[in-house]
């Protein structure tokens, strides 16, 4: 089924006739311009839209340049007071998806005199605003987003970012541990401490608040932070080691989140988190406070699911990761693709690659589809949380090598012979899984057999493989790359 | 001895395991080599969690390609530590890494006493935490 692309812009270049009051064709506006070569300084979106019945897919392609940039409706002659054909962006490819009738890749460059330096808040208000509603599309969703040095360079990025983080906690040459405290929602501050100890001096570096955690009736924030740290200092004198806990800061207001992280600060904290909900000015806020403050700042992606993880409509987490580095966060949840969260593993290895990148490639099989120079911003700590345990660790540290916070909540906290066993358990496997690779290992081959020796030594590890070994989640992910078949699971 | 679940300081990339044994400190040795780092050894009667700077065993080695060379400095420096921490630290020069790549613990004192929690109380029940090593009270020069 080929549907043909027609290309030829007829724009109107009589201006006479151009700004006579009226209705013209987005093409005929100057919103199509196949000829047109990107400028280094351009950004550069790629839509999937899919056009209503009867709508042009190249007419559709240049109505997504004009409502994300300069146009309205109708002609208004106003435009010849500016030097309008900068403001417009400029639609310059349109291909029909691989295998996916009705949908059309359309590319559209965006002069960098669009964005107001170093914020995330005003680059969506173009790119995902009022575009996303445009009645002649059924469905738009941003896919990639590839950035110049110029706009890069006018962002912070990350406060810490992952090199300085494992400088502070002193903790190098492998994955570093994390686990969310559970349940999420009714412990009081006494009995959350207490999960957060165990945790902390069963091996574990990182304990952490999950995102729905802030200041309820069960739990007020201060008396949170206040049995954390104690939990914290007292790992840490039992192990020789730097320990953490994300005290999560989310709140009502950026005030209320500025005194909460200031009290984090004040008792020590190494970090401290906040969640996708707050918002973009939020978030940037936040970052610059964690900068002036030496501290840690965790992103929990609460809410991503609700506009990145079907395929037809809303933005991609790749260009939300990609905005999440420039904002500047230090760690990102970035899935797992094998525990029990949405995830096909190469597209979220495209996740991880647009964290960690000193420069991405081009990886179609990822789900990439620009080059992007990150021009020496820090680098985001992707984090890996929902349903992974320690029997996975071969498949985990495969699929995304060193430079990860691994996240296992009930896998600790669930272990049969208790927090500080699920703790050991992990570490165990763990350690035994990086120095199995450095020997020289086929970890992907010989994964389980490298757990069950290092279990005969270690009855948690042991008790962890009996308890979980065989729990996967198989299903089929929403959000794969088009230009390769959905990879399986591996198990 | 500490309390913990292995009962030993756990900083470094392999705590939770067995001691390694020369020969497979060899292999981590030659994984590092092979992707271009350099190795040193450091030591210390001080494992303060906070105590960045343990005592340099000579300067990195640069320009060392082969591990029964940096096995050989290990060697020596156990020889003259004996009861002291002795890491074994990887370094990266790459461009926007710059850092540490690898660092695990290759020997330690028979006894790890492991650390105090001293409280302070302050205002608003807050308390200001700080560890003392049990190892370190007498002055430098006059610990073994």
């Amino acid at each position: 089924m080929a549907i043909e692309v027609r290309g030829g812009a007829t724009v109107i270049t009589d201006a006479k006739k151009r700004y006579k009051a009226g209705v013209l064709k987005y093409r005929q506006m100057g919103y199509w311009e196949p000829d047109y070569v990107p400028k280094a300084t351009d950004t550069v979106c790629l839509f999937r839209i899919t056009p209503q019945e009867g709508v042009d897919p190249v007419e559709a392609a240049a109505a997504v340049a004009g409502e994300s940039s300069t146009a309205t409706w109708t002609v208004v002659w106003t435009d010849r007071l500016t030097a309008c054909d900068n403001y417009r962006a400029k639609a310059f490819k349109v291909e029909p998806v691989p295998n996916a009738p009705g949908q059309f890749f359309a590319w559209v460059a965006y002069d960098i005199i669009l964005f107001e330096e170093g914020s995330i808040a005003n680059m969506t208000a173009s790119l995902i605003g009022n575009v996303f509603s445009f009645k002649p599309l059924k469905a738009a969703r941003l896919e990639d987003i590839q950035i110049p040095v110029a706009y890069v360079k006018t962002f912070k990025g990350p406060p810490t970012g992952l090199i300085v983080e494992r400088e502070r906690l002193d903790k190098f040459g492998r994955p570093l541990l994390g686990a969310t405290t559970k349940p999420k929602l009714g412990l009081s501050g006494r009995n959350y401490g207490r999960v957060v100890y165990e945790g902390l001096k069963g091996g574990l570096d990182f304990m952490k608040d999950d995102e729905n955690i802030n200041s309820q009736p069960f739990m007020h924030w201060r008396d949170r932070f206040l049995y954390v740290m104690e939990a914290v200092n007292k790992a840490s004198a039992a192990t020789g080691e730097v320990k953490g806990s994300y005290l999560n800061v989310t709140a009502a207001t950026v005030e209320d989140m500025y005194e909460r992280a200031e009290f984090a600060k004040e008792l020590g904290s190494v970090i401290v988190m906040i969640d996708l909900v707050v918002g973009w000015s939020a978030i940037q806020s936040m970052s610059n406070w964690a900068r002036r403050h030496d501290m840690i700042l965790h992103m929990h992606r609460a809410g991503h699911g609700t506009y990145t993880r079907q395929k037809n409509h809303g933005v991609s987490f790749r260009v939300i990761a990609k905005w999440l580095r420039l904002a500047g966060v230090d760690h990102l949840h970035t899935g797992t693709a094998v525990g029990k969260l949405e995830g096909d593993p190469l597209t979220v290895q495209g996740y991880y690659n647009v964290c960690r990148d000193s420069y991405t490639r081009q990886d179609l099989p990822r789900g990439v589809f620009f080059d992007q120079d990150w021009a020496d911003i820090r680098k985001v700590m992707p984090v890996a949380s929902g349903g992974i345990h320690a029997g996975q660790m071969h498949q985990l540290l495969d699929l995304f090598g060193d430079d990860v916070v691994l996240q296992f909540g009930g896998g600790t906290i669930g272990h049969p012979a208790g927090i500080q066993a699920g703790a050991v358990a992990n570490r165990v496997a763990l350690e035994a899984m990086v120095k199995a690779r450095n020997e020289g290992h086929d970890i992907r081959a010989e994964g389980l057999e490298i757990l069950r020796k290092a279990a005969r030594s270690c009855s948690p590890l042991q008790q962890a493989l009996d308890t979980w070994g065989e729990i996967s989640f198989n299903y089929t992910p929403t959000d794969a790359s088009d230009y390769t078949p959905t990879a399986a699971v591996a198990h | 001895m500490m309390t913990n679940p292995v009962g030993k300081i756990t900083q470094g990339q392999f705590s939770f395991l067995p001691e390694l044994t020369d020969a497979e400190i060899s292999l981590q040795i030659e994984y590092g080599l092979k992707r271009g780092y350099a190795w040193s050894i450091e030591y210390t009667d001080d494992p303060h969690p906070r105590n960045t700077y343990w005592e340099m065993f000579g300067m990195p080695m640069f320009d060392l390609k082969d591990a029964a060379g940096v096995l050989l400095e290990l060697d020596s420096c156990r020889k003259s530590f004996p009861q002291h921490y002795i890491r074994l630290m990887a370094f990266d020069s790459t461009r926007g890494v710059e850092s540490i790549a690898m660092s695990f613990i290759v020997n330690r004192p028979d006894k790890e006493p492991g650390f105090a929690l001293l409280r302070e109380e302050n205002r608003g029940r807050t308390q200001r935490y700080s560890l003392r090593n049990y190892a370190t009270e007498r002055p430098e020069g006059e610990r073994s």
